[in-house]
């Protein structure tokens, strides 16, 4: 092989091998270029009124989203309530008990169930929830999150569950318990760092959902009248005053997007932290 | 008195099998997971009955309508499909080279530590809601399309139908690169993983016969992982169809077919997400709501063809080129 070829060869592997990296930086870059924005566009904008204070009137400057933080706050706790037993059950359901063609079928439509666009799942729980009683409400918005939340746990309760070690039940099974005993007494305690991990990552990807909400939970400029009425939260919030033509609410909206950023994104450090932890013991 | 034995002892050995329970942990198991094939059935199933109205009316028309006249009830899915497919091309036009240059850097030539920590902040990005990219794409993006990017596409391709006509900084365009920037984080991560299952003899042998580092990855690695790698963009193409916050702040809403990248168009997810709480008559409603079912429809399928591709790879490699 000729000299300039093999020079050829060796810039092409210098040239490309230089893209993969800056590609790479490039998409972290991006992550701190957010973290940056929000921060230096939405910090100044974050006070006490802004967590303690209701919406102000269209027109009138100031006010806050305390109502839209309870509310978020509100629909999570509906999500996790109807969401995390079923997937927890679901996962246990998978890991220990299923059978070859059923566990196949739960699984495969437990992906399906993943990959629907969360505004689909927003139409659905308007039929089944929105339609019967005609009017909107923080129910609904909970049951579009909680069928959100389920399939995220249960993949991730199966995973962890299927990672703690087979002599742990057969040594709790030698002893005289029984299967419900093993799996509550010894499985379930050895993989809980997983499964909490997988819960909280659930939670904290529906707590940034928007679509889904739109036409289920609404939205409320005041504190909610109960769960059967409209309820405010910060993603809609955030996206109706970034839409909005005014500029006092353009700011609010994104001191929302940090405080929902940052909620976030400390949900998921601290998912990773109870992993680390639940492994080093 | 005797005649109450059989009833408590009936209940006795209801409660002595709880007390074994291992039966009643499983029955208890089995229904939540047949509660998610229940809902997941029952979720079709609203999506087809509700859509009836407009099913009924339009028939396959709707796919080729492109009139969406709530005034008149004439409504046609058109603009919305073309919008929907149209910006997830283009995302995927930049997320694919970038996602697989970056899986690439992280599975062959990072260090391990290196690999994980930025892996992790990819996991991060994934992670930020859909409206905070809406939020930065409205105040960054659409400015940033509007004075720079656009005329400086312009300039160079403005030759091409593809970016000919008005500039607005909303469009086709607009949304298709805050989709990428979406998407990418999940090409990559799959791709990554794909990559690291690729057995490393493979790499060894290229690199004994005396290729390059690079020649090794490209002619050897990435075609071993190709069907993976296609997983990999089917994931991200679906979840690029069913985006919809970012995408309808900055797609710029309007129900048009244009060749043009710049101009503003809709997608079946926007004009769901901006119309349904103002849909006022009950074809109008049913008309949104056989759009929601398409879309579930293109992403059904586009995952279960992502999920066949990965597993295939994961089990048994895919065939050298």
């Amino acid at each position: 092989m000729s000299e300039p070829r093999i020079m050829w060869r060796k810039a092409v592997n210098a040239v490309m091998l230089t893209l993969t990296g800056v590609a790479a930086f490039g998409v972290v870059c991006v992550l701190f270029l957010i973290l940056g924005y929000l921060i230096f566009n939405g910090g100044h904008s974050l006070n006490l009124n802004f967590f303690t204070q209701l919406p102000k009137p269209v027109g009138e400057t100031g006010g806050g989203m305390a109502n839209a933080i309870v509310g978020s706050l509100k629909l999570l706790l509906l999500a996790a309530l109807m969401g995390l037993p079923v997937g927890l059950l679901a996962g246990i359901y998978l890991a220990e008990f299923g059978g070859k063609t059923f566990s196949f079928i739960v699984r495969y439509t437990t992906d399906l169930l993943n990959g629907v666009p969360s505004i689909v799942i927003g139409i659905f729980a308007y039929a089944l929830v929105v339609l019967p009683v005609k009017h909107f409400s923080a129910l609904a918005g909970g049951v579009a999150l909680g069928i959100m939340v389920i399939p995220i746990t249960v993949r991730s309760t199966e995973e962890f569950l299927r990672g703690v070690p087979n002599s742990m039940r057969e040594a709790a099974m030698a002893l005289g318990a029984s299967k419900w005993k093993t799996i509550v007494t010894v499985v379930l305690p050895a993989a809980s760092g997983g499964i909490l991990t997988g819960m909280l990552l659930a939670l904290a990807r529906v707590a940034g959902e928007t679509a889904p909400l739109l036409f289920t939970a609404f939205g409320n400029r005041y504190w909610g009248q109960g769960w059967g009425q409209p309820i405010a939260s910060l993603p809609v919030m955030i996206y109706t005053y970034a839409i909005s033509p005014y500029d006092d609410w353009h700011r609010q909206a994104w001191a929302a997007g940090l405080v929902l950023l940052m909620l976030v994104l400390l949900s998921n450090l601290g998912a990773r932290f109870i992993l680390a932890r639940s492994k080093a013991v | 008195m005797t005649r109450e034995v059989p009833p408590k002892s009936g209940l006795r050995a209801f409660v002595d099998k709880l007390k074994g329970g291992d039966e009643i942990a499983h029955l208890i198991t089995l229904t939540a997971a047949a509660g998610i094939i229940l809902i997941t059935s029952l979720l079709v199933l609203e999506l087809w009955r509700t859509s009836q109205l407009s099913r009924a009316k339009f028939g396959w028309m709707f796919f080729w309508t492109k009139v969406w006249d709530a005034n008149f009830d004439n409504f046609g899915a058109a603009p919305f499909i073309y919008g929907t497919l149209v910006t997830s091309a283009v995302a995927l036009a930049i997320a694919v080279p970038l996602g697989l240059a970056s899986a690439i850097f992280l599975s062959e030539l990072a260090p391990r530590r290196l690999s994980d920590i930025v892996s992790f902040l990819i996991d991060l990005l994934a992670a930020v809601p859909s409206v905070i990219y809406g939020l930065l794409g409205i105040f960054i993006v659409v400015p940033l399309m509007r004075t720079t990017l656009g005329p400086a596409l312009k300039k160079v391709l403005g030759f091409t139908p593809l970016f000919a006509g008005p500039n607005y900084g909303v469009g086709f365009l607009t949304a298709g690169i805050v989709l990428a920037i979406m998407v990418v984080p999940f090409i990559i991560s799959v791709s990554r993983e794909v990559l690291l299952s690729v057995p490393r003899e493979q790499r060894e042998a290229a690199l004994a016969m005396g290729a390059t580092r690079w020649e090794a990855t490209w002619q050897v690695v990435v075609p071993w992982a190709r069907t993976g790698i296609m997983g990999s963009v089917f994931l991200a193409l679906a979840r690029a169809l069913g985006e919809t916050m970012a995408v309808t702040m900055v797609i710029g809403n309007n129900p048009q077919i244009s060749a043009s990248l710049f101009a503003p168009g809709y997608t079946i997810a926007s004009v769901i997400a901006n119309e349904f709480t103002e849909a006022t008559g009950d074809l109008y409603l049913s008309a949104l709501i056989e759009l929601g079912l398409v879309l579930f429809l293109m992403t059904f399928i586009l995952n279960g063809l992502a999920r066949i591709l990965i597993v295939a790879t994961e089990r048994g490699g895919g065939r050298p080129a």
